[in-house]
């Protein structure tokens, strides 16, 4: 009933009008209390999880302190909140975090009716299923007559209706609350499949007691692009996270790294300038500071390196970077420029 | 208060008390602080209803109840009535509370049969069924619900076997990680009758009953009431299944595919909720048992030893009857408590009222705060119609008794 206390909780929030007190200015707030809410996952390696000294890792992770840095000046001034799937939303709603970064997917329904808006695209994924290799199947589609294990509240849990009904395959779903518990059941063979985002699939493919015996088939599903996502109505706040998004994709393209951003400010390059805040008032103009940028590649990194870091090649998961490479290199990921 | 006004209309007999200004009458002062209480809760309740429908309408998102009839997209695993992706958020509903029902009702049958069998085994004077269910009490009560679920769910079903290598069960019964898996019964030609028969058994062994207990009270000659019943209830339909050529035929569960086919399932989430809870529930309610027998006095059970009644017939006639009027209203609370526990299905995968509306619903239309009233108000009227039943058996034992 813990989750129900909590929604009850917003519930009564809602009604006794917090919400319009939470819903002003979030950096003034922000500013003023000297640190960042953000929500995350309760768990998912390479995206939030705690590691072993406690402390938060993860792409979500980084760009919450990505936030922090470029509102705040200092990259730890992060509170993170974990947060289920079914929880998430309520949570940005009532007030009780600042910015959503839960490798939550974008769509128009969650766009438009739950008071959200989603400020870019921080990973493009898509939705996968995995079995174990002793059941000999190939493809989905052999998957007639299968159960399959999925979290509640998520948009995979559609996906999955959906992609069954379209290839006219009959299907059982065992929904969980919690991430944890899904796989648990599915390894113990109460489902022979598991589904959810492909990057989830593989990170959490690492944790599981003999990793080699399960394998992701080769369908993707759905598209999921996951982003941050802000309360409506506050466009500064959106703006930022928006911006703050665009600075770790700019500084990547423009190859400014954590290690060399101090030689960087002095670079000639007006591009570089620019972002860096050595030129124009570019960080004025969203309430912050000039430095707002530099603040976030020295203290995080770019993109780039915040991917290789917490899912690509430098991390146990190990994912290609694929879609979420730089527009430049094949990839999706493109940022409008700084100027 | 001195009588200022009708000065001139003494009474005939005896002098009525002067009637007061109506502002000083007691029952027209407490009418007025009722009303008033009333209206101050009206005014509260409309506030707050339209403070969240400004805010909500302020923040952009989505009220009222529109989603109800919208398709819903994802499925449910267990499900009592027709349901699929293709149905609307209401049936989710609908099936949802349904599945919720279905376990309180088992949950509260099994927790009552364990609990008296616990709650009398510990008074037993043989010494090592006393100290059995006094063990099991203090195990159960004292660990956590949601530990004793985990522990039914992922220790002890998580480990049967996959589909492939399950627990063949005598009766054409499989056990395996999926659940448990019967033989489904299908009706032939003339099984009506059977049922017919049944139910006549059933109607006449409830005359007898009447009609023994009538001849007992007038006579104080006994009848073989449970013999009768037995035959009535047993041999009847049986011997009308058997002249019709056994018209019932089983669909027995086949390995095809991935999972068994054909037949009745029953999920292991279910199965663990149920065990989980009634077990839990059961050490509460023998404690309650307990108390109530031993509430009854001393002397009734001399008295109906002196009268020479065997152990088991003073418990049943002198004993429970009276112990039934303490236990039944905390039995009460234990019923409602099993109901509102089922919730905690939602951590090993059944698909309850809670896990179905208030996850999946409440996540998918995002309308917290609605889904949040229905699910209060469900909860609510599930505990009142318990209660409302359980004071109405209440009221109807005490009054047999006495």
């Amino acid at each position: 009933m813990k989750r129900a206390t909590k929604l009850l909780a917003t519930a009564a929030a809602v009604a006794l009008g917090t919400i319009s007190a939470a819903n002003a200015q979030t950096l003034d707030k922000v500013k003023k209390q000297g640190v960042l809410s953000c929500g995350v996952n309760v768990g998912l390696a390479g995206f939030s999880a705690p590691d072993d000294k406690g402390n938060w890792t993860g792409l979500d992770v980084d760009y919450c302190r990505a936030i922090a840095a470029a509102v705040l000046g200092d990259a730890t001034k992060v509170r993170f909140v974990p947060t289920t799937a079914k929880e998430r939303f309520t949570a940005l709603q009532s007030g009780e975090i600042d910015v959503l970064n839960r490798n939550t997917t974008w769509t128009m329904g969650r766009d438009t009716s739950l008071g959200l808006s989603f400020a870019g695209t921080n990973y493009y994924d898509g939705q996968g299923l995995m079995v174990k290799k002793s059941l000999g199947v190939k493809s989905a589609t052999e998957l007639s007559g299968a159960t399959v294990c999925v979290q509640t509240g998520t948009t995979t849990e559609l996906n999955l209706a959906d992609y069954f009904r379209q290839n006219k395959l009959e299907y059982k779903p065992v929904v969980f609350e919690k991430a944890d518990e899904t796989i648990t059941a599915y390894q113990a063979g109460r489902c022979d499949a598991y589904t959810t985002d492909a990057s989830g699939l593989y990170a959490q493919r690492l944790q599981m007691q003999q990793p080699d015996e399960h394998i992701v088939l080769p369908e993707i599903i759905s598209k999921e692009p996951l982003g941050p996502s802000v309360r409506q109505g506050d466009s500064q706040w959106f703006t930022i996270v928006r911006w703050v998004h665009f600075a770790l994709l700019n500084a990547e393209e423009a190859g400014i790294t954590k290690a060399n951003v101090d030689q960087m400010a002095n670079s000639t390059n007006p591009d570089i300038r620019r972002i860096l805040g050595k030129e124009g008032e570019f960080g004025k103009a969203i309430g912050l500071g000039n430095d707002w940028a530099y603040q976030i590649v020295k203290q995080v990194g770019n993109y780039g390196e915040i991917f290789d870091k917490n899912v690509g090649a430098g991390s146990r998961i190990n994912i290609a970077r694929g879609q979420n490479n730089l527009w430049s290199k094949g990839g999706l990921q493109y940022a409008p420029p700084i100027r | 208060m001195t009588a200022t006004t009708n000065r001139q209309a003494p009474g005939p007999l005896v002098t009525p008390p002067a009637k007061p200004n109506l502002l000083y009458r007691p029952e027209f002062r407490q009418a007025v602080y009722q009303v008033l209480l009333v209206v101050c809760l009206i005014f509260a309740f409309w506030t707050i209803a339209n403070n969240v429908a400004d805010n909500l309408a302020r923040q952009n998102i989505a009220s009222g109840f529109g989603f109800w009839n919208r398709t819903s997209g994802f499925d449910i695993s267990q499900s009592l009535i027709e349901y699929s992706n293709q149905s609307t958020y209401g049936r989710a509903f609908w099936a949802g509370l349904l599945n919720t029902l279905l376990v309180a009702a088992l949950g509260i049958v099994f927790a009552t049969i364990i609990g008296f069998l616990v709650g009398i085994g510990r008074l037993s004077t043989n010494w090592l069924i006393s100290r059995i269910c006094g063990a099991y009490v203090e195990i159960l009560r004292n660990l956590p619900l949601l530990l004793q679920l985990f522990f039914w769910y992922f220790a002890v079903l998580k480990n049967l076997p996959g589909p492939r290598q399950s627990i063949s069960l005598p009766g054409g019964l499989s056990l395996n990680v999926r659940g448990l898996y019967l033989p489904a019964p299908i009706a032939g030609p003339g099984f009506d009758y059977v049922l017919a028969a049944l139910g006549l058994g059933i109607v006449l062994s409830i005359a007898v009953a009447i009609w023994a207990r009538a001849r007992q009270r007038a006579t104080g000659e006994r009848f073989p009431v449970l013999w009768t019943t037995l035959a009535l209830v047993l041999l009847l339909p049986g011997a009308v299944y058997i002249a019709l050529g056994q018209p019932l035929s089983f669909q027995y569960p086949v390995l095809r595919g991935f999972n068994f086919q054909g037949g009745v399932a029953v999920q292991p989430e279910l199965i663990a909720l149920v065990v989980g809870l009634s077990t839990y529930t059961a050490s509460f309610i023998a404690e309650i048992v307990r108390a109530g027998i031993a509430g009854v006095p001393r002397g009734q059970r001399e008295a109906a030893n002196a009268l020479g009644l065997s152990s088991g017939l003073t418990m049943r006639l002198v004993i429970l009857p009276q112990a039934l009027r303490i236990i039944i209203p905390p039995l009460t609370s234990q019923y409602l408590n099993l109901t509102k526990n089922s919730s905690l299905a939602v951590a090993i995968g059944y698909p309850d009222f809670v896990s179905v509306f208030t996850g999946t619903v409440l996540n998918q239309t995002g309308q917290a705060v609605e889904v949040i009233l229905l699910t209060m108000l469900v909860f609510l009227t599930i505990s009142l119609i318990t209660s409302a039943f359980m004071n109405w058996f209440n009221k109807h034992i005490a009054l047999v008794e006495r």
